[in-house]
């Protein structure tokens, strides 16, 4: 028996997660909407047709498809708007991912220590989740945002460390439940240092969790990010970001309403393209997350 | 006479009862409460009893992966019982424990070969291709082929899993393993395969063990002296032939009642045990056995016996045996 | 009973006071910190600035001000505002009720059609109902508050003219209540509609969880109608994870409230806020911090007394 080696379970369990996934048709929508954005992000130079900062008075609040290079029409100052929302979308998922990894990593440090150390140190990291939480996200960011001079980094990191919280109790959660394990154990009788069981033993565990919580939290930051640049606290112009394209919009609501619904309609796509995907990968990943059970 | 490997003395592990809102200290559960053994290199001893008697809690404390309460454990005539951890780790490698449960031992994100390089990782014994050279040999010592370092966890048999196991706890050459019911977790038929290899490797390697189970049965073809544990005590001790023929306490005498004999004709006392063990929390006055004790008398309510040294290594604690 | 209030009320001190450290905090973090103001008008001297700062105790010991303004917080003293002087907590308190009215009136809003919603697909789950439901919802948890908004005021007000865009009461009617309400169903609904998602889903998992439960079964074989095990058995039992959601959600309640006054030119305490982050006026600012902050852990031990009032095993537990 000792040479035979067990039929893999494993590929069983991965084409369970896929099947469960692609079973899934609003999971499969987040995910081929996500890719799309990406794609359009990252290729954003190279698709646009115009640069999304030439102005061009003579070519004012053109509509959609009123000229074919300007598919999606011209803002106030005659700048593309399809250019304009491909930077954008560069910008918005720039900052959404750059305030989930700060997210994620806040989360999961203060979550692992505070579950793997327990005792006092778990009391006092708890007591300040708890803190953070009794303030509305939008208050404490907005504050911060005026203090700090506005910079894509600055942004993405305020947003980072104001919603945290929720991932820091998830990872504790999971690891209170992972350290009983005698895996733990085992490494600790070989001498493993507690930075080691944390990041080497520990980590690996809350995989699946923390990749369903990193796509939520995109979802969100892109979500904020928007909003704060709507109000003039975020990305600043002449750069696009979908936010801010709405603040102008807003001025031209009556006679040219495409201006605003663009933009939005964008951000609406992404935050709902981020919530499927990452409500699907929930579901196929760890059955036991499930809203339902 | 040998000079011991692991000299225990007085070991107490309490665990604190908290209040509620203040988590003030309001009792304590005495899991081990006064635990005294000697191991000489090359032994094999058995520590069993009921699960709550504290057994599993006593070697985890001989490790110090629980933090005793009090008492002394001396290991190759170190005491270690207060070391930090830095000093403890080249310790480490010379005392290993084997899990009950193989699919909670083994980390379920890593491979094999990870699982078994991590020893040389943490110790830095070695890196790389002799890492991998060293994991190759030791899946062979417990008779798993090398393929297996590719592998997860979750894709091995019961058996297998605590084959690597037990090839962890190997790796770093220790002297004294301490095996937490390393077969209770198997099927039966899986279970004598453990125990041989268990038993053929500390042929080979000369090792020294603590097997803790519940069962006596399990246990007592390999082991040479038995400990029997009852709520945090050691209530009787000796070599394993002693023990099965001539046990003094009542409570072995109920243990090896549950051990079916090998040999159907001979006549056993049989003493039925009732009830539960009682919580550690509260342990009952005088002989924590009182209780439950078919023989108990008055005095065993009041005083709590002694152990009583019997000669030929056989000592017992228990007010029918005086000295 | 008296005794698991006095508990949770013990419990909520740590709360309070980290609440307070962090809000005191971010006013000192601040660029120019309390006096950020005064450095920004070129007509005040080095000096001025240096005299305000011993009028304000600036130049204590740190420990010193944080109790002064601990204590000040606490006695109802929570500064001056920079333009007026007026105390800070009269100018939030005015806002107050036009905050209190908008959430009030999308939280009942947002209640009704989420539980409706929520219980109809827990009752008939995976039914097409249930499946338009949960992903509608998902729909609505994505939408851009401020967005919607903004469509919403497009459609509805500048397009079709029914609703006012903006605003609580035309000039000079002041005291019409019809008024009034036309000028709250729009931001009503806005706000609403990112509640009601989450009420719809919450309701839906918290009825799921109790319809599997044994006295559910064992109320279907002592033959119970199903209204009757719904209404007797199933929503005592589910009300308690609800009205946790209600404290819990508290601080996204306000901070929907915010987004949508901004929004709708509502006269509340989230445009109290955005105005003063324009004038930085760090005074309100922490101010309304710690106000939603004291308001959220206020929000939070009510809701867990109502739940240990539902159910003895909490408060003996």
């Amino acid at each position: 028996m000792s040479a035979a080696v067990a039929a893999s379970p494993v590929v069983a369990a991965r084409a369970g997660v896929l099947r469960r996934f692609t079973g899934h048709p609003l999971a499969l929508f987040g995910f081929i909407t996500v890719v799309a954005l990406c794609l359009s992000a990252l290729f954003a130079t190279a698709i646009a047709p115009h640069d999304p900062l030439l102005l061009d008075t003579s070519r004012r609040f053109l509509a959609p498809v009123a000229r074919d290079s300007f598919l999606l029409g011209t803002d106030e100052l005659g700048r593309d708007t399809l250019s304009r929302l491909l930077h954008g979308g560069r910008i918005s998922l720039t900052v959404g991912l750059v305030a989930m990894v700060t997210t994620i990593v806040t989360g999961s440090l203060i979550g692992l220590t505070a579950g793997y150390i327990g005792g006092w140190v778990d009391t006092v990291l708890m007591r300040f989740v708890d803190t953070m939480l009794c303030f509305p996200q939008v208050f404490l960011l907005l504050v911060v945002a005026a203090f700090v001079p506005p910079s894509l980094i600055s942004i993405s990191m305020i947003i980072g460390l104001t919603s945290w919280m929720e991932v820091a109790r998830i990872v504790r959660s999971e690891i209170l439940h992972l350290k009983e394990q005698d895996f733990v154990q085992a490494a600790r009788a070989l001498g493993a240092s507690r930075a080691r069981i944390m990041f080497h033993e520990l980590l690996p565990n809350i995989a699946a969790p923390l990749l369903v919580a990193a796509t939520l939290k995109v979802a969100s930051a892109v979500l904020v990010e928007s909003y704060i640049s709507y109000l003039g606290y975020g990305v600043q112009p002449p750069l696009a970001s979908w936010g801010n394209m709405l603040t102008n919009a807003q001025g031209y609501f009556d006679t040219v309403p495409w201006l605003a619904i663009l933009p939005g309609a964008m951000i609406t796509l992404t935050v709902i393209g981020f919530n499927f995907l990452g409500d699907g990968l929930r579901d196929a990943l760890d059955p036991r997350l499930r809203m339902d059970t | 006479m040998v000079e011991n490997l692991l000299e225990v003395r007085g070991l107490r592990t309490h665990f604190p009862i908290l209040s509620k809102i203040l988590r003030r200290r309001i009792g304590s559960v005495r899991a081990v409460d006064g635990v005294d053994l000697d191991v000489k290199p090359g032994e094999v001893l058995g520590i069993v009893g009921e699960s709550g008697s504290g057994k599993t809690t006593a070697g985890k404390s001989i490790l110090r992966l629980i933090e005793p309460t009090a008492g002394s454990i001396v290991f190759e005539g170190c005491d270690i019982t207060h070391l930090p951890a830095a000093e403890m780790l080249p310790l480490r490698q010379r005392m290993q424990i084997v899990f009950q449960d193989p699919m909670s031992s083994l980390n379920p994100r890593m491979t094999v070969g990870r699982i078994l390089a991590a020893p040389f990782e943490i110790h830095g014994v070695a890196k790389g291709a002799d890492a991998r050279a060293r994991v190759v040999d030791l899946l062979r010592l417990v008779g798993l082929p090398e393929e297996a370092a590719g592998r997860y966890p979750h894709e091995f048999s019961g058996g297998q899993r605590q084959r690597v196991g037990i090839a962890r706890a190997l790796a770093l050459r220790p002297a004294l393993i301490i095996g937490d019911e390393p077969v209770s977790a198997l099927d039966v038929s899986i279970q004598a395969q453990i125990m041989n290899l268990l038993k053929r490797l500390q042929g080979e390697l000369g090792l020294t063990y603590i097997l803790i189970s519940h069962n006596l049965g399990v246990v007592s073809h390999i082991c040479d002296r038995v400990a029997v544990m009852y709520l945090g005590r050691i209530v009787e001790s000796g070599p394993r032939e002693a023990l099965f023929f001539d046990p003094k306490h009542p409570y072995t005498e109920a243990l090896l009642a549950a051990v079916p004999s090998p040999d159907p004709g001979a006549r056993r006392r049989r003493v039925p045990l009732g009830g539960d063990i009682p919580s550690p929390a509260n342990p009952p006055s005088g002989c924590a056995f009182h209780p439950r004790c078919p023989s108990a008398m008055p005095r065993c309510a009041v005083e709590a016996p002694l152990p009583v040294a019997l000669g030929g290594g056989h000592s017992v604690a228990c007010h029918l045996h005086e000295a | 009973m008296l005794s698991y209030i006095g508990r949770r009320v013990l419990q909520s001190i740590p709360l309070l006071i980290g609440v307070s450290i962090i809000g005191f905090a971010l006013m000192h973090l601040a660029p120019g910190g309390p006096l950020a103001v005064y450095t920004l008008n070129p007509t005040i001297t080095n000096q001025d600035i240096e005299r305000i700062r011993v009028v304000l105790g600036l130049d204590q010991p740190v420990h010193i001000q944080y109790f002064k303004w601990a204590s000040g917080m606490f006695t109802g003293n929570w500064g001056n505002t920079f333009f007026g002087g007026r105390p800070v907590l009269d100018v939030i308190l005015e806002r107050m009720p036009a905050t209190f009215l908008l959430m009030g009136s999308a939280l009942s809003m947002a209640i009704l059609i989420g539980a409706t919603i929520g219980v109809l697909g827990a009752i008939r789950r995976y039914s097409i109902f249930d499946m338009l439901a949960t992903s509608g919802a998902m729909v609505a948890l994505s939408f851009p508050t401020f967005w919607f908004g903004l469509m919403a005021i497009y459609f509805f007000a500048v397009r079709m003219g029914w609703l006012p865009s903006g605003g609580m009461y035309e000039l000079g009617e002041e005291n019409n209540l019809l008024d009034l309400l036309r000028h709250l169903v729009l931001p009503t609904m806005v706000l609403a509609l990112v509640i009601s998602a989450i009420w719809s889903r919450y309701t839906r998992s918290a009825f799921l969880e109790v319809m599997h439960q044994d006295y559910m079964r064992t109320a279907k074989a002592k033959g119970l109608r199903p209204r009757q095990r719904l209404l007797r058995h199933a929503l005592p039992n589910a009300l308690k994870p609800l009205i946790a959601l209600l404290g819990i959600e508290l601080p996204a309640l306000f901070s929907g409230a915010l987004v949508t006054e901004t929004i709708f030119g509502w006269p509340g305490m989230g445009r109290l806020f955005v105005d003063a982050l324009g004038m930085k006026e760090y005074p309100i600012l922490m101010g309304m911090i710690m106000f939603t902050g004291l308001f959220v852990i206020v929000g939070n031990l009510l809701a867990d007394i109502a739940i240990a009032v539902l159910d003895p095993r909490v408060r003996l537990g």
